[in-house]
C-alpha cells in the first residue's frame, strides 16, 4: 500500500477567495500500486472536496476525456496508474496534477477543448469520394496493404494529450497542432478517399504542418501509441512531393534502400 | 430564459443520435444535438468486437454463405423469444444496407484478403438455422465502436449538424399529449436552457452504473430514460439486463467476445473448458446469458481460479491452435496475428493487470453490460406508451436507451451497434418526414420551473451523506440481488434497500459546491437520482415476472413459461410529485403480447427449448 500525496492545480473563477490559480494537496491512504491516477482524484472528489471539477467517462483510455497533465508529462488521469509513474513503488510517493496546457482554464482540470475541435474541423476531417458507388451497391474494395497505411492515426481518441504537450502549439495557438494533423494524416493515407490535394493544401499553409519543428514531444504524450511525429512528417513529404504516392514506411526503409 | 426552437432535438450523441441527426439533416430538419459529453466521449466508442450483418463475405478458404433470415433467426433466438420478430426482421435486413452505408462513409473495416470488409464469429451467431457458426461481425480491429462514433460524427460535421456540447438534458417537455422538447443545463456556465422542437428523439444510452461491476462508461446514468419515465412514459423489460460473461476481474472492463470468435476460450481452475458442457455445439460462442451463467456456476461449485470468483479467457496461439486443430479447422494464428485483431484488449489487459494475454489467460468475471429494456418504441423509432402501440407524439428513442424490442431477454454480440444504426437512421428519416407537416406545439407554462427547484435543491443540501456513498451502496445491493441469478428473497431486498437510500438522498444528502460552472458535485447527486429510479423500475420489474428467460434468471422460477409470459413488461411510475419522492407506485402491464409474425409463416421461429 502506498500513501499519496496529490498535489493539484486549482482554479475556480466563482472562487471569491482565490482570483488566481493556486495548488492544493490532498493526503490519501493506503491506495494501490495499481490504483490510476482517476481513482485518486475521484477519492478526493468523493471523500474530500466535492468541489474538484475534472471531465471523465469511460475510466479505460477510450473516451479521450481525462487529459491532464501529470508529473509534468500529458496522459489520461484513467491510464496512468502508480505503478507506471514510480518504479519501483515507495511507500509514500507525491503526485502533481494540473490541466493541459496551452487551452483556456475554466474550472480545476477541465480546460476550453473549443479551439481544439476548432482546428480539427479546419482539416476536413471527413470521408470525401464522390465517384459512383459500386454498381451493385456493395463496399468500395481496398486491399489490406492500403488499409493497413493509415491504420495507425484511425486510432485518435481526440484527447488533446498530443497538441497540448507541443511547444510549437503552447507559443502559437493558430497552429492546427498535431491532432487535427493526424486525423488529417486519416484520410490524406486512405486509399479510397479523393480529397487530398485539398488537405494538403490547407496543411501547406502557415499554419499547418510547418509549424512542427520535429520536438517529438507528441509522441510519447499519445496515450494511444500512435505515432504521430511520423504522421506529421508522412503529410510534411507528401505536401513536398505533391503526392502520397511513393512515401513508405519507416519499416520498409531499410528493406527499399538496400534494394536501390 | 434561453430558448431554442428547432425542427427535430437529439438527445445524446453516440451511435444512435448521430445517425439520428444526419438523417434528420439529411432531410431537411432543422436539428439540436444536445449532449452531456463531447460526442467522440460518447459510450459507442468503447464498443469493440464488431457490427453483425449478414454480408457472407468469403472469409480465408470458407465460402461463408449468410443471408439476413439467418441473422434475424440467431437474434430471435438469443432474446430467448421476447423479441418482437417483425423487428428482428428490421434489423436483419437493414443491417447489411447500414453496414455498407458505414463502409461508403469511409469506416475503415478490416480487409479480406479479396479487399472486402472482414468478418468474425460472434456468440450465437449461426449460418443456416443454427447449423453452425458463421462469419458475420464487420469488424475494425476491435475498436469498431470507435470507428463508428468517429466516421457519423465526421459525417455529422459534414452536413452541419449543430451541436450543444456539454448540455446535459435533465427534464422533457410535455404538452397536451405532445412531446415539445427539452430542458438542459449547460454545463460551463451553470443556466438552464429550454429546447423547443416539432420532435425530440432520445439516444441518451444506457444506465449500467447502477451496477457495482460494469463495463459501463461513468457516464452511464440514464438520464434520458429517468427523465421520461418520471414524466409517464413507461419503461419496458427492465428487468433484462445483460452481464457480459468477459469483464476484467474487478475492474469490468469489458473483454470483447471477439476474443472467443477468434479462437479464445474459457477455462476454470482445473484448465477445463467448462462451456463443452454448458453448450456442447458451439461451446464457448454460445449467448451471453447462457456464458455468464456457466461462469456463475463453476465459481459456485468452486471452480473458479483459486477458487475465487473469476475464471480465465484463454487467447495464447497454443492454445487456440491446439482447438482448431481437435476440431479439425485449417485455421492457425499466431502472436502477430493476435496483436492486430485484439490490440486494444492486449492494451488494456497489459496496463490494468499487468498480464500480457498472448503469454497468460486474462482473468474474467461477468460485468453489467447492457439494457435490453428501455424506452418502447415501434419500428419507426416513435415512443409508444401503451400495450395498443398508441405513439406518443413528438417523441422518438433509438440506441440502447429505447426498447424497439430487437433483443428481447438476451442481446447478441455485435446487435448494439446494428440496433443503432439501423434505427438511429430509421428515426432520423421518420423525424424529417414528421417535421414537414408538423406544427410547434406550445410550451407549457413555466416550462424549467419544476427541474430548476429540483435542482436548487439538490445545490442546498446539507445533510451528511454525499451522493458517492449512496451510489456505492446501490451499486452494491444491485450486484448482489439482482445481478446473473435472482430470488424473490434478493429483489425483494433490493427494492427496500433501493428505498431506504432514496429516503437517505432526500433527507440527508450533502453536497459541498454551491457554484454554476462545471457544478459536477450536484450532476453527480442529479445522475444518482436517475440512477435510482431506474435501479428500483429494474428491481420491481424483475420481481414481478415469475419466470427464467434470457438474462432474467431466477433460482426459484427457474423455467421459461411462455403459456403465460410471452409479453413485454411495461412499468409505470406514479407519484404525487416528480422528484424526491419517498415511495413511488409502479403499476405493471403485462398486455403487450411479443410479435411473433416470423413464427407464424415459418415454425423455426416459433418459441422452443433454447439450446446451443
Amino acid at each position: 500500500m502506498v500513501d499519496v500525496t496529490l498535489r493539484i492545480r486549482r482554479y475556480n473563477p466563482e472562487d471569491t477567495q482565490n482570483r488566481k490559480p493556486y495548488w492544493q494537496e490532498f493526503s490519501l491512504k493506503d491506495c494501490h500500486p495499481s490504483d490510476r491516477v482517476l481513482d485518486m482524484l475521484h477519492r478526493v472528489k468523493w471523500e474530500q472536496d466535492g468541489t474538484l471539477a475534472l471531465r471523465r467517462s469511460c475510466a479505460h483510455g477510450v473516451c479521450g476525456s481525462d487529459a491532464m497533465r501529470i508529473n509534468g508529462r500529458n496522459m489520461l488521469a484513467c491510464k496512468a496508474l502508480i505503478r507506471d509513474l514510480f518504479s519501483p513503488v515507495p511507500d509514500s510517493v507525491k503526485i502533481q496534477v494540473e490541466p493541459i496546457l496551452g487551452l483556456p482554464v475554466l474550472k480545476d482540470l477541465i480546460v476550453d477543448m473549443e479551439p481544439f475541435f476548432a482546428h480539427y474541423r479546419e482539416v476536413m476531417p471527413y470521408f470525401i469520394n464522390d465517384d459512383p458507388l459500386p454498381a451493385n451497391g456493395r463496399e468500395r474494395f481496398q486491399t489490406q496493404e492500403d488499409r493497413e497505411r493509415f491504420d495507425d492515426t484511425t486510432k485518435c481518441i481526440l484527447c488533446a494529450c498530443c497538441t497540448t504537450a507541443c511547444p510549437s502549439f503552447w507559443a502559437n495557438g493558430q497552429y492546427v497542432g498535431p491532432a487535427a494533423i493526424v486525423q488529417a494524416h486519416r484520410f490524406i493515407f486512405d486509399s479510397r478517399d479523393k480529397a487530398t490535394a485539398e488537405r494538403l493544401a490547407i496543411l501547406a499553409e502557415p499554419n499547418g504542418v510547418w509549424r512542427c519543428r520535429t520536438i517529438f514531444n507528441c509522441t510519447p504524450a499519445c496515450p494511444r501509441e500512435i505515432e504521430v511525429t511520423r504522421a506529421i512528417g508522412e503529410v510534411k513529404l507528401a505536401i513536398q512531393r505533391g503526392t502520397t504516392e511513393g512515401i513508405i514506411k519507416v519499416t520498409e526503409i531499410k528493406e527499399v534502400v538496400s534494394n536501390s | 430564459m434561453n430558448t431554442h426552437k428547432v425542427d427535430a432535438i437529439i438527445v445524446g450523441a453516440g451511435g444512435a443520435g448521430l445517425m439520428a441527426a444526419l438523417y434528420a439533416s439529411k432531410g431537411g430538419a432543422t436539428v439540436a444535438v444536445v449532449s452531456k459529453l463531447y460526442p467522440t466521449r460518447s459510450h459507442t466508442g468503447a464498443a469493440q468486437g464488431g457490427i453483425g450483418a449478414a454480408l457472407g463475405n468469403k472469409i480465408g478458404d470458407d465460402p461463408n454463405p449468410d443471408k439476413p433470415i439467418y441473422h434475424a433467426y440467431d437474434t430471435v433466438k438469443g432474446s430467448d423469444y421476447l423479441a418482437d420478430q417483425n423487428a428482428a426482421k428490421v434489423l436483419a435486413e437493414e443491417a447489411v444496407d447500414a453496414v455498407l452505408e458505414l463502409e461508403h462513409m469511409g469506416l475503415p473495416f478490416d480487409r479480406t484478403l479479396e479487399g472486402k470488409i472482414s468478418q468474425r464469429r460472434f456468440g450465437g451467431h449461426t449460418q443456416n438455422f443454427g447449423e453452425k457458426l458463421v462469419y458475420r461481425a464487420c469488424h475494425a480491429a476491435d475498436r469498431t465502436g470507435h470507428m463508428i462514433l468517429q466516421t457519423l460524427y465526421q459525417q455529422c460535421i459534414k452536413a452541419g449538424v449543430r451541436f450543444y456540447d456539454e448540455y446535459h438534458v435533465v427534464d422533457v417537455l410535455i404538452n397536451n399529449g405532445t412531446c415539445v422538447g427539452v430542458v438542459a443545463i449547460d454545463l460551463n456556465s451553470g443556466e438552464f436552457h429550454t429546447f423547443h422542437g416539432k420532435a425530440t428523439l432520445f439516444a441518451s444510452g444506457g444506465w449500467g452504473r447502477c451496477w457495482q461491476v460494469t463495463s459501463n462508461a461513468h457516464s452511464m446514468t440514464g438520464d434520458g430514460a429517468a427523465a421520461v419515465f418520471r414524466r409517464g412514459i413507461p419503461m419496458q423489460d427492465m428487468e433484462f439486463f445483460q452481464f457480459h460473461p468477459t469483464g476484467i476481474f474487478k475492474l469490468g472492463i469489458l473483454i470483447t467476445e471477439g476474443v472467443r470468435g477468434e479462437g479464445g476460450i474459457l477455462v476454470n481452475r482445473h484448465g477445463e473448458r467448462f462451456m463443452e458442457k454448458y453448450a456442447p455445439h458451439v461451446k464457448d460462442l454460445a449467448s451471453r446469458d447462457v456464458v455468464s451463467r456457466a461462469i456463475y456456476n463453476e465459481v459456485k461449485a468452486g471452480n473458479g481460479i483459486q477458487g475465487r470468483d473469476y475464471v480465465y479467457l484463454d487467447i495464447r496461439p497454443e492454445t487456440v491452435n491446439r482447438y482448431f486443430a481437435e476440431a479439425g479447422e485449417s485455421k492457425r494464428i499466431d502472436r502477430e496475428y493476435v496483436e492486430k485483431k485484439l490490440p486494444d484488449i492486449l492494451d488494456f489487459c497489459r496496463t490494468y493487470l499487468g498480464v500480457d494475454p498472448v503469454v497468460e489467460p486474462m482473468p474474467v468475471q461477468p460485468t453489467a453490460h447492457y439494457a435490453m429494456g428501455g424506452i418502447p418504441t415501434n419500428v419507426n423509432a416513435e415512443v409508444v406508451i401503451d400495450a395498443n402501440w398508441t405513439v406518443m407524439p413528438g417523441m422518438y428513442a433509438a440506441g440502447e436507451t429505447a426498447c424497439v424490442s430487437v433483443h428481447g431477454a438476451n442481446r447478441l454480440g455485435t446487435n448494439s451497434l446494428v440496433d443503432l444504426v439501423v434505427f438511429g437512421r430509421r428515426g432520423g428519416k421518420n423525424i424529417a418526414e414528421f417535421v414537414k407537416s408538423a406544427h410547434f406545439t406550445d410550451l407549457p407554462a413555466d416550462a424549467d420551473k419544476e427541474i430548476k427547484a429540483e435542482f436548487e435543491r439538490i445545490r442546498a443540501c446539507k445533510g451528511k451523506t454525499r451522493a458517492y456513498t449512496l451510489r456505492d451502496r446501490m451499486q452494491k445491493l444491485m450486484n448482489d440481488n439482482v445481478g446473473v441469478y435472482r430470488t424473490a428473497e434478493t429483489m425483494q431486498a433490493a427494492v427496500e434497500g433501493l428505498r431506504e437510500l432514496r429516503e437517505t438522498f432526500i433527507k440527508d444528502l450533502h453536497v459541498d459546491d454551491r457554484g454554476k460552472r462545471f457544478n459536477t458535485d450536484v450532476m453527480e447527486a442529479w445522475e444518482l437520482e436517475n440512477l435510482l429510479d431506474l435501479a428500483e423500475v429494474t428491481a420491481v420489474s424483475a420481481l414481478n415476472r415469475r419466470e427464467s428467460r434470457g438474462a432474467h434468471s431466477r433460482e426459484d422460477f427457474p423455467k421459461r413459461d411462455d403459456a403465460n409470459l410471452l409479453v413485454h413488461t411495461l412499468a409505470y411510475r406514479e407519484a404525487p410529485s416528480l422528484y424526491g419522492v419517498a415511495a413511488p407506485e409502479y403499476k405493471l402491464n403485462m398486455d403487450k403480447k411479443v410479435d411473433l409474425s416470423l413464427a407464424a409463416d415459418d415454425p423455426r421461429f416459433a418459441p422452443k427449448e433454447r439450446v446451443y
